[in-house]
């Protein structure tokens, strides 16, 4: 397909065509109408004029008879000008006037109408000459002629016909022109967004639509797909962060396990040894699976799928159902665990996922925790404090949850909300790793943010949720100019 | 108790037939959706676990079509979906309960024990009692041999659920899921936590243990003699 056809097969261009033959259609229609009707209007009024001549003619004749209506014709018909006059004699031969003869046009019928006609004077002489007359019977088998030469009246309505054509030519000529123009520079833009495309289909993820900064609606829609293609660029990258992480990190407790399962099989020992391989196969496997599980909610997570099922809820209710579930726990591990919410606070969020956030955090803060007693300022001993802090800053909610433990190096704390990251070498306390990532990911989910500060001592972890919740378009916008 | 297992995978489905008869359960198997339904609809089965995959016809549409039907039969829906949003959507369509790939066969059997005792709503009792134990679900009070115990509004709904559920065996998902309505695994020991408190206020003081722990399952809360 050319160039050419593909304008003129061009949606915007076909529209204008339209709107073009149905412009001309409506002018043709009511020019013509007027036009027919002047025409009308014209010939019967020129009608009415002669009718009312021969009135008075045929006055003339009733008080001076043949001779004086001759001389009237003789005088009238003299006159330079548009009127034309005949008077036959009873002996049909042309008594005064200025036509030659009695046109055939009126001869028959009606006998008025239009006729043509050829001056025997004037600066016409001899050319053909259009004009209305009628004919009419005068007592004493005289016949009469009156006309009127409408000739120039004919050649006006010509001209401005020939006008009206050619102004619906040339605005035809332009508005085709216009549509052309406008449907080029439409489809050039459009082409753009193609060419776009295809090259993101060929895998270029990073491709996106160039604006022309107009901000029309092509702008806009152009704008929309950016933030749509940077959104699909983000999901493609977390799917692959995702693949690469589970391929690198679950081959170590796959191979873990294939090795115990192994060892088990190769003893001879007995029952006794094989159920325990197998016990602690199962065990493994469980790990493992919660491993995965958490991989994938977090993927999930970061897939923003969940994003519908967020409701207006208490943040004060979610962080006091999480401490009451913790209580127990940390009364056990000796600790005291704090809750200190404002009030009156409201959240837009998924309650499922911010509850396992907090939770997460605060299962940290307690494992974390120092074992049993601090020595407070005066050698006595007090309960190590958890402690969970609810206010509002701003437009978005923060949940603080702090400890007394070792806390994280200032130049650890971006790597610890990483995947897989463990900061203690030793790996001594459960955990896959994974418990911060996922804060990380609920926070990124709710539009927030997950930070960690020094707690003097201790670590304290800062949830951040916007209250209004996440506003997908602005999210992904902010992405689009990242990359 | 007759089970009817809807699973397109052969090995599950034969490794949860087999540990079902062991159980001492009867158990029979429909490879696909359509099979399920039918074998469903005239089988008199008073538990149906369904697979959400599978060939023919989905797991959530026979749980509908049932349901549309009239078919009361408590359903317990198996996914290797397992985010919030999966398992709102199995509920929603008709399923009793929902459980993720992969499982613990324990759970599992609980699981559908539960759900074949399950009284209706309407049959719901408002007193619960075990042994000398006696909960109020009106005035949410507790007493045991006479004596009132004060329970925190938490370890309340712990015991009212274990008490529905007397002489079953109840997993830790699934009190927390049922008491505190959390589906995640909260990773620490949390639930043991709370039952070794409300043992301590239910039990400590009285000769013979009501609440027990089930190894490798959960806990049950039972009358001794039985």
């Amino acid at each position: 397909m050319t160039a050419l056809t593909r304008l003129l097969l061009s949606t915007p261009f076909r529209l204008a065509l339209i709107y073009m033959g149905a412009f001309i259609l409506a002018a043709g229609v009511t020019v013509g109408f007027i036009a027919w009707r002047a025409n009308e209007l014209l010939t019967t009024s020129v009608v009415e004029t002669l009718r009312a001549e021969v009135v008075g003619l045929r006055e003339q004749y009733q008080a001076g008879g043949p001779a004086r209506l001759s001389a009237i014709i003789a005088e009238r018909a003299a006159d330079p000008g548009s009127s034309l006059y005949l008077l036959i004699d009873s002996a049909g031969q042309r008594a005064a006037g200025n036509l030659r003869q009695v046109p055939p046009e009126l001869m028959d019928g009606e006998q008025r109408g239009v006729f043509t006609y050829v001056p025997q004077s004037g600066p016409t002489q001899g050319k053909p000459r259009v004009a209305v007359g009628v004919q009419i019977d005068v007592p004493g088998g005289l016949t009469l002629v009156v006309g009127r030469d409408i000739e120039d009246l004919r050649r006006f309505a010509w001209t401005m016909g020939r006008l009206g054509l050619w102004s619906v030519i040339i605005l035809s000529a332009l508005g085709i022109g216009g549509g052309l123009l406008v449907s080029r520079s439409v489809l050039r833009r459009i082409e753009s967004v193609n060419e776009t495309t295809r090259s993101i289909m060929s895998g270029d993820l990073s491709r996106r639509i160039p604006l022309n900064g107009s901000g029309d609606e092509l702008d806009r829609l152009a704008e929309s797909l950016n933030a749509m293609l940077a959104r699909i660029e983000e999901l493609m990258r977390a799917l692959r962060e995702v693949s690469d992480n589970i391929a690198h990190d679950l081959k170590t407790p796959l191979n873990r396990l294939r090795n115990r399962a192994e060892a088990a099989l190769r003893s001879s020992a007995g029952p006794a040894v094989y159920r325990d391989g197998l016990m602690k196969t199962i065990e493994e496997a469980d790990e493992l699976i919660k491993t995965f599980n958490s991989l994938l909610l977090i993927a999930r997570l970061e897939g923003g799928a969940v994003a519908e099922s967020m409701e207006r809820l208490n943040p004060a209710s979610i962080i006091a159902d999480v401490a009451e579930l913790y209580e127990p726990v940390a009364d056990e591990a000796g600790l005291t665990l704090s809750v200190s919410a404002e009030p009156g606070l409201a959240l837009t969020a998924n309650r499922e996922l911010v509850s396992q956030a907090v939770a997460n955090l605060v299962d940290n803060a307690i494992k974390y925790s120092p074992n049993g007693r601090l020595h407070g300022a005066n050698g006595a001993e007090v309960a190590a404090p958890v402690s969970i802090v609810l206010k509002r800053v701003d437009g978005a909610i923060e949940i603080a949850v702090g400890d007394r433990g070792p806390g994280v190096a200032p130049q650890d704390r971006q790597r610890a909300l990483q995947r897989f990251v463990r900061l203690e070498k030793s790996r001594s306390r459960p955990g896959s790793g994974l418990g911060l990532s996922l804060v990380a990911a609920v926070a990124r989910l709710h539009g927030g943010s997950i930070r960690l500060e020094d707690n003097g001592p201790g670590l304290r972890a800062v949830l951040n949720l916007p209250i209004g919740g996440p506003n997908p378009a602005l999210a992904a916008a902010g992405h689009g100019r990242e990359h | 108790m007759r089970v009817l297992v809807i699973e397109d995978d052969r090995e599950t489905a034969h490794f949860l037939q087999r540990s079902l008869r062991e159980s001492g359960h009867n158990a029979d198997v429909a490879g696909d959706g359509e099979t399920g339904l039918a074998m469903a609809r005239d089988g008199g089965y008073e538990v149906l676990i369904v697979d959400r995959m599978l060939p023919l016809r989905d797991g959530l549409s026979i749980v509908q079509t049932l349901r549309a039907e009239g078919t009361r039969t408590p359903v317990l829906i198996l996914s290797a979906l397992g985010e919030v949003d999966d398992r709102v959507k199995g509920l929603r369509a008709g399923g009793d309960d929902y459980l993720t790939k992969p499982y613990q066969y324990t759970e599992l059997l609980v699981r559908i024990e539960a759900l074949a005792r399950r009284p209706a709503p309407e049959q719901q009792e408002t007193r619960y009692a075990v042994g000398d134990l006696v909960l109020d679900r009106l005035s949410h009070k507790v007493v045991r041999a006479g004596e009132p115990i004060v329970l925190q509004p938490r370890e309340f709904r712990l015991l009212e659920y274990l008490m529905k559920h007397a002489g079953q065996v109840v997993t830790r998902t699934m009190l927390l899921e049922n008491v505190w309505d959390y589906h995640f695994d909260p990773q620490t020991n949390v639930i043991d936590v709370h039952i070794s408190r409300l043992r301590s206020k239910i039990d400590k003081s009285f000769a013979k243990p009501l609440l027990h722990t089930v190894r490798g399952a959960g806990y049950m809360i039972r009358d001794g003699s039985d």
